[in-house]
């Protein structure tokens, strides 16, 4: 099971819960079972089908350009994260 | 429409004849009339260098300097330092020491060096560092170009010798 | 929270490599001493005609009408624009700034203003004629009514109940949640990790101070510029100095809503970037002028247009508390974060964020981070963006706990420095990191043990962090009947970065760097590849020279195969030279089998696309020497020393021109630079004399430190190397401020008035 890590101000969500285990090979199915869990958290981070454009989301460390398709590994680490840049501010690429 | 001056003037070593409006500056002049393309504007005000050039004998901001100012006088551009034998030393030492990263100074900062060096053969860091501050650079901190200019009034003077 | 043995290596990456780590001239070396190099502004295509742009002189006002006609008689004048002019905007009109629009509305709004002006420089209308100094007389004869509003121009204020509100319809974003907060904060974010009150109960001494940063310019020394060819056969071609094409094209189609393949963007020399030249600014304008005239037209901004018309890097409003034991352990930190977005939301308080605590292992942390809007120019990224503020609050935090424990403060940080396995207050965990190696490099430099005599005189050190980035890159390569190749890429190449990505291919085929022909091409040519931003070319484009290198090697191994008729199996490439493992007799250079293509099956090409991770994140430290003259608090730098790890130094002399660069520019920072602003809103430094960066009688040598802790993600170990330099400096300087005469600054810039200030407070 991959953690993963809740945003401080998503926690509302989770019952105060930093961290929550979920099943998942790809970023996509763990956000899915996160919302099984905890209704609501997807319309947090997605928009369509894919993450919203100011949210990144790191596996295992690095933020990935793959954002939903990123695989999990059984014991990654996923945090979702403020995107830096993005749009047409960008001086990071991500 | 303003009227045009006829300006006849010597712009590396070669006569040239343009026509220009009185308001227009040499480094309009140079870049839009000429087509001499290698002074660059960068504030148009006379503070950062990036168009110097030489004007009888003495490196001038041409954006400071009227295009009608250019008659009769000897104008040296970045265009004219290399020669058909090859780059300048002073060129030759920026591209060996990596002193230039975006380039946009750095004619400006050649023509300022060739105008020490030829009439100083072998200034200390500091009358370096002075003679360069009215050109800007915002890439390398200064530190290369420095080296550099160091670099080719040594190579200058081996010529000589 | 370490769980690896930690051996710090600062002897540097051990293998050895051919062409990687030498000192060839760039090879567009040539053009750009002689003058010969094209940049943005000496494009000339037949017909040429030029722009100029009508801008706010109000802060903060509505618009109530503009005409224009005067201006449209002007004799010469060709045509005119204004927001009318680009889709979905009405003058005077609401704009939708609703969801899933917000961001698009917010590009056309910076572009040029339809219901409000926001900032004094926000471009208004645009005007081409064959002659520019008649458009720039055009522009006097357009009308604008303009209905005052007051406006707002510091966080603290903004974010206050009864501030002016820019942006009506903006409500508060919490990561992913629209709340119904409706005033001039656009995002707020938290990020939390073990427990905070626990922390600052573990220790003896804790520091908590408030810094106010000013608004700060990239400085670079070439304008803005746009050339723009709307084509009777409605392809659009740009010729503009940017960090991004890709991203141009991408905007400007976005802005005037028409397909991306209509648009074709040519990058030309471009002269300094630094981040303030990826965002969109007049090339829609252009764009719309040559539409409109049937013309190119050429829109090339004023120094005082590049310092109003532009995105600066925010001035900020920070807090941060940190608390250690007497033993010398961070036990808490808490960062407070309020950044200037400017005009429309987008500031790097999440990039600051991430590196505000990032050179230490600190078990409890809370940063909470606010991006605000404020009646000044949309920032833009500057230099490992939002690092620098954030860094400056807390290495001076950082120093004083070391002081208060009577801690060496190379040392302090040594023991709180962060390392492989442990979590950055963001709870992202570091990868192989080369902080402790950095910090080992300075305390080892002869710098730091010189003596430094005389009165107010001292030294000061600080670190700092960025995080780096990649992206999606792209590279073919050619090989030619002489042994030589051509390598295509599409990175705009701002500081030598044709060199250091045509190396990494060199070194993969055995050839000399001198061997590689380097062309940036343009959008039409190249697969999509991100901007010259986030220290990423020498990364990601160097990463697909390599595997595009891989490519032909293959290629050219089974074809050495087909000649030798034998398995590509046996063949193998070595320093240059194909071989067979089998037959010692069978050996052919690369240039003996590049002769031979054409008539041995054809052409050899390779080629490599993707998005490459395994980003190496970089830390850098300096040490500072200033002298601080007690009557005029001018500061003055005796001595700077700059240590980076670089993870593989391709060229050095350009890893060194980066970290010598980037040092400077946070000299300029830390002790003069700022935007000044009336109480109006009106920015009355716009020009080099008074926005008075670094010139060289300013500064001593910079030395430098290359450290090499290989990046495991790259094939040769490189780290992004462009950015972090710029981020330890103010810090360090107000470090060594302290140092040499007691005091300590909160505020950047710590300008001479700034530092009588202080030691007057200190009287």
């Amino acid at each position: 099971m991959a953690t993963v890590f809740i945003p401080a101000l998503m926690q509302n969500l989770t019952g105060s819960r930093q961290t929550v285990e979920v099943e998942g090979s790809t970023v996509r199915q763990i956000v899915e079972n996160l919302d099984k869990a905890y209704p609501g958290i997807k319309d947090r981070l997605v928009e369509g089908n894919r993450l919203k454009s100011n949210i990144s989301v790191a596996v295992d460390g690095e933020v990935t350009p793959l954002g939903m398709l990123e695989r999990v590994g059984e014991s990654s680490e996923v945090h979702f994260l403020p995107a830096i840049g993005g749009g047409s501010c960008a001086g990071v690429p991500y | 429409m303003p009227s045009k001056t006829h300006v006849q003037t010597t712009i590396n070593g070669e006569q040239v004849d343009f026509l220009c409006e009185p308001r227009q500056s040499l480094l309009e002049c140079l870049r839009d009339i000429v087509g001499l393309t290698g002074s660059k504007e960068g504030c148009n005000d006379g503070n950062c260098g990036a168009c110097t050039v030489m004007f009888d004998g003495r490196i001038v901001t041409s954006c400071l300097v009227l295009g009608v100012e250019a008659e009769g006088k000897e104008i040296t551009t970045i265009e004219g330092i290399a020669s058909p034998a090859g780059l300048h030393p002073i060129q030759q030492a920026f591209l060996e020491d990596a002193a230039l990263q975006c380039g946009i100074c750095t004619p400006g900062f050649i023509v300022a060096a060739k105008a020490l060096l030829d009439q100083e053969p072998d200034p200390s860091e500091q009358r370096i560092r002075g003679w360069l501050a009215n050109n800007l650079c915002r890439c390398t901190g200064y530190d290369k170009i420095v080296r550099a200019v160091q670099h080719a009034a040594t190579s200058m003077q081996e010529t000589r010798a | 929270m370490t769980t690896t043995e930690y051996e710090p290596n600062i002897v540097l990456s051990t293998t050895e490599y051919d062409v990687v780590g030498t000192r060839p001239i760039r090879p567009d070396g040539a053009d750009k001493v002689t003058g010969r190099a094209l940049y943005g502004a000496d494009v000339n295509p037949t017909g040429l005609i030029h722009g100029k742009i009508l801008r706010s002189p109000h802060a903060h006002a509505r618009i109530k009408s503009i005409d224009t006609s005067k201006a449209e008689a002007h004799p010469g004048v060709l045509a005119v624009v204004t927001a009318e002019d680009l889709p979905g905007t009405k003058l005077g009109g609401t704009v939708d700034y609703g969801e899933g629009k917000q961001d698009l509305a917010y590009l056309r709004g910076n572009v040029m203003a339809g219901d409000k002006v926001l900032y004094a420089g926000h471009a208004v209308a645009g005007v081409a004629a064959a002659n520019p100094h008649v458009a720039e007389e055009a522009l006097g004869l357009i009308e604008v009514e303009y209905e005052l509003l007051p406006p707002v121009l510091k966080a603290p204020d903004s974010m206050g109940g009864g501030a002016p509100v820019l942006l009506e319809h903006l409500r508060t974003e919490e990561l992913g949640e629209r709340t119904d907060r409706a005033g001039n904060i656009a995002t707020h974010f938290r990020h939390t990790l073990g427990d905070l009150e626990e922390g600052f109960k573990d220790a003896d001494v804790v520091v908590e101070r408030e810094f106010n940063t000013q608004t700060v310019h990239q400085g670079y020394i070439e304008p803005q510029n746009v050339t723009a060819l709307w084509n009777n056969d409605g392809r659009l071609h740009i010729w503009t100095s940017s960090q991004g094409p890709f991203e141009v094209r991408g905007a400007v189609a976005s802005a005037l809503d028409i397909p991306v393949s209509q648009v074709k963007v040519t990058p030309m020399e471009i002269g300094g970037g630094f981040g303030g030249k990826f965002p969109l600014y007049h090339d829609p304008i252009a764009a719309l002028l040559s539409k409109k005239s049937g013309h190119p037209v050429k829109i090339v901004m004023t120094r005082k247009e590049v310092f109003e018309g532009t995105g600066p890097t925010p001035g900020s409003n920070m807090k941060i508390k940190m608390g250690a034991t007497s033993n010398g352990k961070i036990t808490a930190a808490h960062a407070y974060l309020a950044f200037e977005a400017g005009a429309f939301p987008g500031s790097p308080v999440g990039a600051a964020a991430m590196c505000v605590f990032a050179p230490y292992d600190i078990s409890n942390a809370v940063i909470d981070g606010y991006d605000v809007l404020v009646n000044k120019p949309k920032s833009a990224a500057y230099r490992a963006p939002g690092a620098t503020q954030a860094a400056f609050a807390a290495e001076t935090v950082v120093d004083e706990l070391a002081g208060k424990l009577g801690i060496d403060p190379i040392e302090f940080r040594l023991m709180n420095a962060a390392k492989e396995g442990a979590r950055r207050a963001d709870g992202v965990v570091h990868p192989r990191i080369g902080l402790v190696e950095t910090l080992v490099a300075l305390r080892d430099h002869p710098h730091w043990k010189a003596p430094l005599e005389g009165p107010n005189r001292g030294r000061g050190v600080a670190v700092g962090y960025w995080v780096n980035g990649s992206g999606p890159s792209a590279c073919t390569i050619s090989v030619n009947a002489d042994g030589t190749i051509n390598l295509t890429e599409g990175s705009a190449d701002i500081g030598g970065t044709r060199a250091s990505v045509s190396m990494q291919a060199a070194e993969v085929l055995g050839i000399r760097a001198e061997d590689v022909r380097p062309t940036v091409t343009d959008t039409d040519n190249i697969g999509y590849t991100s901007g010259t931003g986030g220290s990423s070319v020498t990364f990601k484009t160097g990463r697909t020279a390599h595997d595009a290198a891989q490519n032909v090697k293959e290629q050219m191994i089974a074809r050495a195969a087909t000649i030798w008729e034998i398995s590509p199996d046996t063949v193998e490439l070595d320093k240059g030279v194909f071989h067979s493992r089998t037959d010692p007799e069978l050996k052919m250079t690369f240039s003996e089998l590049a002769e031979q293509l054409n008539d041995t099956g054809g052409p050899i090409m390779g080629r490599s696309a993707f998005s490459p991770t395994g980003v190496g994140a970089a830390y850098a430290g300096c040490i500072a020497d200033v002298e601080v003259d007690p009557d005029t608090g001018k500061v003055d730098v005796l001595r700077f020393t700059i240590a980076q790890d670089a993870g593989k130094a391709i060229h050095p002399s350009y890893v060194e021109g980066q970290m010598q660069g980037g040092a400077v520019q946070g000299i300029g920072w830390g002790l003069n630079e700022e935007y000044f602003y009336n109480t109006a809103g009106e920015l009355t430094n716009g020009s080099f004399l008074d926005y008075r960066m670094p010139t060289s009688l300013d500064l001593p040598m910079i030395d430098t430190v290359i450290v090499e802790v290989p990046n495991p993600g790259h094939p040769f170990g490189v780290r992004g190397v462009g950015e972090v330099n710029i981020v330890p400096p103010p810090p360090a300087l107000a470090n060594a401020i302290h140092a040499a005469v007691g005091v300590r600054m909160y505020q950047l810039p710590m300008n001479p008035a700034a530092v009588m200030e202080a030691l007057r407070q200190q009287k």
